[in-house]
């Protein structure tokens, strides 16, 4: 079953817009403008469709919010920051099948009563963004964007932008600021960029993979899309394999996967034995191998004290130190906090010292309170996700992992032998 | 129809209307929300989390300043997790935090240490973090900056950017190496910062605070071959009080010359003295200007915080500005001029401080052509804050002083010259003198009240002699801005401007007592107009002693010897230096 | 900013300041968004090769302290440094989106995924005796 894949997993698919018409390329567009805004967004709600890049948050419902505001201009945006370590799946989209996002782009604004969208790409996807320029060229001169859609009265363009190394700017309301030219740094939420978005006006921002999904749902119907994969989370899901595993790559599967099938089935296994896994990228907690059964969408993993995030599936083996992992997640977090808010900017620089300071032989028993304290009261009091989810990794090694770490710290032993405690 | 909230604080049933945060709300019950970055008059920041409070149904705490109150919401502010979370943050910005109190500015008036006490942090847990050590900017003689000690609250950011529409710093860099800093790390010297220290009021901590002259001021009190004198600006003594407990709005002229004297000046004198002068000579000016004789509208130039200002902003209006000093400059070259040769002493033994309520007035001192005497006309600037450190360190008891009178005939002033302190008080002064220069009648309402009070921009019109004058008066440098643009576009309506750098005028301005908020404004503006009401002689030009400085010395206003003394010119400066 | 990036090199006053009067933008407001980014500086640095090594977790995993070593070795300069010919400039980056072929670094616009140690040797070795006559080259699109 492959939905957002289906083009690209097609011999010989191009991406160029001959390829993209030739499957069933902007028929999906064609059939919107044949319906109201409101058949449109009630197909997409039917559907169920969850937010792709993170949160998880129905993304019909989304757009009728959008729809329903009164302010005008409206705006689409399309999240293609792709930061997350571990996620390597919007890239695959943007530079094998650019339409796919363009279509939905236009049929979402269509929908919710927009003239104009961005696509905000990562600057380091070089790539990508040559693909995305060319792309968007073919569609308007095939007469997809621009005045006056295939001789409707809808108008609408799309603008490129690049963003320049800042994994604060995947966060929806720091990705706004950066768009609107500033530093990419969170905004007070609520209100949400559905009400006060782009220029403070209504805005849809969606994640690559999401806009990927509404040609299809829209030519087969929501119903169709909402019976694939789990009954939480419906419809499939590209989930990321990293690390430890045997083939490392983009799976598109439905939600109702394990995440012990997707190791083992699609994964190839695991390269060596499984110590552990970060289901979602660097943000979540850490599963160990008694969960490999948990269903792979938002609601089971939630259940289980992770998240599935962007699907980033990180997979650790037994000749990992948890501690030194540990130290790196945490490093990752301070170098990209944006610096605004004191529980993330003061607590990922000392979480990182305090994980720095036990993998040189330096940590006290008492840093592993502190760590678990500071990881609450980030989650509590910082100002987006980043803050909140950041020691995550750090908090999850500690609960499940905590001899590796009291060893590092009484005995000064690295037991993988990877830390130099000297 | 006002809209009504109904929701629960602590329990307590409270009612508010739709729009209010949390935090305003909170105050219904008695409940003041911690808080840091949270500032009156700025715009919400919400990045300290300090306010948060606890919201039932909610998964995380929230910001009580950004948070509007919602129908039926049940809010705890004092649960063991909102404590928590309040002590673990104040314990994060200690673990970068300089740990040198005793030595700091501010020991005494940090909000930083006072959140610490109060929330109960008792322990840093993070004492093995490694602290910042990044060079002071001290390249301004006004403002000195001290990165270490920064919170990142972005108070003074909001207020140079917000109020005083200079924005002459920002944050620079991301995540734990973000910095406060001006363009390219040149300096607040280099830049456009008008000197106007409104950042110093503005931050929590001391790492925003005035470069101290106290040291060399001692200095040359203890020298026996120094002459010294002090002018105290009008500002000054409706605040010093506050430095000793008195509540804003205690007039204390009396004591703060006594204590001055006891400090071991030769003379105190009162800068009042030459805000008559500068009324009288900026009077002439401006009915020259209306008689044809030179460009309008004038707008004054007492405030160095707005000189700069001008010269970085709107070079290209240069013009407009009244060629007077400021009072503490007159005075300087009159000290050194006609006051030596009163009294039979060198100028270059006499060392004039001026105790002021202003930081721009330390970079005013400096300026290349303020040596009008020969010599450097003002020799030290002490902010009122510096003023009252050296009272408390002679172990003077302020508030038991009895009052003595400033010496003269420097000292001798009028009610015109103690309202220059407040936003319109130079209007009003100017008003009171060119109404009966030009009339040649008594002015008999002497009170111009459309041009007082803390509105940013108040206008009016006066009736002098079949003239309709049109006058603005504006204080806060984005207010400024506003009146500018129209005069750099042509369009300006007015023939005579007051510009005062800081909000309320001097009585607010960057050297003066903390807390300074609209309420303390207020009450020191009452304090000045009741100065002003008490004095008997309250239009400039009839100051007696002035008087005399003209016959003896000056000759009349606007001769070739005030010229020299008291008119000045002025730099164009232009951005990103 | 991307294309001053590429073409000088990086943000200087004189180019902060025009962008200021033009966007009508206090000066340091300029200066400030270009310091949050990572891939724009506050000073003009220029080198033929920009080196971008992924340090994040994935690609941690699959060796990517072994990469920066080579590349240590093999240019003479650490991580941050720009090399005495001003060929090459090494930069430690976050995840670049290639995990799937860790680990990966970017030189210039190209991206290189499934490095060895050897590999890398190759790739430098092929860039050192490139004989370009552009002096310096860019670092955007």
């Amino acid at each position: 079953m492959k939905i957002v894949l289906r083009n690209i997993h097609k011999q010989g698919y191009k991406g160029d817009i001959e390829s993209y018409l030739k499957e069933q390329g902007y028929t999906a567009l064609k059939k919107a403008l044949t319906l109201s805004p409101s058949q449109i967004i009630e197909e997409v709600k039917k559907a169920r469709l969850l937010g792709r890049g993170g949160a998880g948050f129905p993304c019909g419902v989304k757009w009728e919010f959008v729809y329903r505001e009164k302010e005008f201009p409206k705006y689409v945006v399309c999240n293609a920051d792709e930061g997350e370590p571990g996620t390597f799946k919007d890239r695959l989209i943007l530079e094998n099948d650019p339409h796919l996002l363009i279509e939905a782009m236009i049929i979402c604004g269509f929908a919710i009563g927009a003239e104009e969208g961005f696509i905000y790409l990562r600057g380091e996807y070089f790539k990508a963004y040559q693909i995305l320029e060319r792309a968007l060229e073919e569609a308007r001169s095939k007469g997809f964007l621009g005045e006056h859609i295939l001789n409707s009265n809808f108008s609408f363009h799309i603008r490129l932008y690049r963003g320049a190394g800042a994994y604060i700017c995947g966060e929806e309301t720091a990705l706004l600021d950066s768009l609107e030219g500033k530093k990419g740094q969170s905004r007070v939420k609520p209100p949400f960029p559905t009400f006060v978005g782009f220029k403070n006006k209504p805005t849809v921002l969606n994640n690559v993979e999401t806009f990927a999904n509404i040609t299809q749902i829209l030519l087969n119907g929501g119903e169709w899309f909402a019976q694939i994969g789990s009954s939480h989370s419906p419809g499939t899901k590209l989930y990321c394999l990293s690390g430890d595993v045997k083939k490392p790559g983009v799976y598109e599967l439905p939600t109702n996967i394990s995440l012990n099938q997707l190791i083992e089935e699609f994964g190839g296994g695991v390269e060596g034995e499984l110590k552990a896994v970060l289901p979602g990228g660097v943000s979540s907690s850490l599963l160990t191998p008694d969960k490999l059964d948990v269903i792979m969408d938002y609601f089971h993993l939630q259940e289980v004290g992770s998240m599935l995030g962007s699907g980033a599936v990180i997979v650790i083996n037994k000749d990992r130190c948890m501690v030194d992992l540990a130290k790196r997640c945490a490093e990752f977090f301070d170098y990209e906090s944006c610096g605004k808010c004191v529980p993330c900017r003061e607590g990922t620089k000392r979480a990182r010292e305090i994980l720095v300071n036990i993998t040189r032989g330096k940590g006290e028993l008492k840093d592993l309170e502190l760590l678990k304290e500071l990881a609450e009261v980030m989650f509590d009091t910082s100002r987006c996700g980043l803050g909140q989810s950041a020691l995550n990794p750090v908090r999850s090694s500690i609960e499940k992992f905590s001899q590796e770490f009291e060893e590092h710290i009484l005995k000064k032993r690295c037991p993988l032998g990877i830390c130099s405690l000297c | 129809m006002k809209d009504f909230v109904s929701l629960t604080i602590n329990g307590q049933k409270v009612k508010v209307l739709k729009g209010t945060t949390l935090f305003e709300a909170a105050k219904q019950v008695n409940i003041n929300i911690p808080h840091l970055c949270f500032h009156e008059g700025l715009s919400l920041y919400g990045a300290c989390r300090i306010c948060v409070v606890e919201i039932e149904g909610r998964a995380r705490l929230e910001p009580s300043c950004t948070t509007l109150a919602e129908e039926g919401m049940v809010v705890r502010t004092n649960t063991w997790r909102v404590r928590r979370a309040r002590r673990m943050i104040v314990e994060l910005l200690l673990a970068n935090h300089p740990e040198d109190c005793f030595t700091c500015e501010r020991n005494q008036s940090c909000e930083l240490r006072e959140l610490a006490y109060d929330l109960g942090v008792r322990e840093l847990r993070f004492k093995k973090g490694r602290k910042y050590h990044y060079p002071l900017d001290l390249s301004s003689p006004a403002v000195i900056r001290d990165p270490n000690k920064c919170i990142q609250c972005s108070r003074c950011i909001r207020v140079c950017l917000e109020i005083q529409g200079v924005g002459a710093i920002d944050f620079v860099n991301r995540g734990g190496r973000t910095q406060v800093l001006t363009f390219f790390n040149k300096g607040l010297n280099n830049v456009e910062c008008s000197n106007c220290g409104q950042c110093i009021l503005a931050c929590p901590t001391g790492a925003l605070r005035e470069k101290r002259e106290v040291d060399e001021v001692w200095k040359a009190i203890s020298d026996p071959k120094k002459f010294t004198i002090v002018q105290t600006a009008p500002a000054v003594r409706a605040a010093i009080g506050e430095e000793f407990g008195l509540p804003p709005g205690t007039l204390v002229t009396g004591k703060m010359v006594s204590a001055l004297r006891r400090l071991g000046f030769d003379r105190v004198f009162d800068t009042q003295f030459s805000a008559d002068l500068t009324i009288v000579e900026e009077a002439h000016e401006l009915i020259e200007r209306i008689e044809g004789k030179g460009i309008l509208p004038m707008i004054t130039s007492c405030s160095p915080g707005w000189i700069k200002y001008i010269e970085h902003f709107f070079p290209q209006c240069l013009e407009h500005l009244s060629t007077c000093k400021s009072p503490q400059q007159m005075f300087g070259a009159l000290a050194k001029t006609y006051y030596a040769q009163k009294i039979d002493i060198p100028p270059e033994d006499m060392y004039v401080v001026s105790i002021m309520p202003c930081t721009a007035k330390k970079f005013e001192a400096r300026r290349e052509e303020m040596k009008a005497s020969g010599f450097r006309d003002v020799d030290a600037v002490l902010t009122t804050r510096e003023a009252a450190r050296m009272i408390k360190e002679a172990g003077i008891d302020f508030v038991n002083l009895e009052d003595e009178d400033f010496d003269e005939p420097l000292g001798i002033s009028t009610g015109a010259g103690v309202i220059f302190g407040a936003t319109g008080g130079v209007m009003e002064a100017a008003l009171r003198t060119a109404y009966e220069l030009l009339t040649k009648k008594e002015l008999k309402e002497i009170e111009f009240k459309q041009v007082r009070g803390m509105q940013g921009i108040k206008k009016a019109e006066v009736l002098i002699n079949g003239l309709k004058l049109k006058v603005a008066v504006a204080h806060g440098l984005s207010n400024a801005r506003i009146l500018l643009e129209e005069v750099k576009e042509g369009r300006s309506p007015y023939h005579f401007i007051e510009i005062m750098a800081c909000p309320g005028g001097c009585l607010g301005g960057g050297g003066q007592p903390l807390p300074t908020n609209l309420k303390v404004r207020e009450a020191r503006a009452n304090a000045l107009y009741r100065e002003d009401r008490n004095k008997g002689i309250r239009k400039s030009h009839q100051n007696p002693a002035l008087i005399m400085l003209y016959k003896e010395f000056l000759g009349k206003p606007l001769s070739d010897k005030a010229h020299h003394l008291l008119h000045t010119s002025y730099v164009s400066r232009g951005l990103g230096n | 900013m991307h294309l001053i990036q590429k073409e000088e090199g990086g943000l200087s006053e004189e180019i902060a300041l025009f962008l200021a009067k033009e966007l009508n933008l206090p000066p340091v407001e300029v200066y400030s968004v270009a310091s949050f980014y990572s891939m724009f500086t506050v000073k003009q640095q220029k080198a033929k090769y920009i080196i971008r090594v992924c340090v994040s977790l994935p690609c941690y995993l699959k060796g990517s302290d072994k990469i920066l070593e080579v590349l240590h070795k093999e240019l003479g300069i650490n991580s941050g440094e720009v090399s005495a010919d001003k060929k090459f400039f090494i930069e430690e980056v976050s995840c670049l989106g290639a995990c799937g072929k860790a680990p990966v670094m970017l030189i210039n616009e190209t991206l290189y995924d499934n490095l060895t140690p050897e590999k890398v040797r190759e790739i430098i070795s092929q860039l050192k005796d490139e004989n370009s006559t552009e002096e310096y080259s860019q670092t955007g699109l």
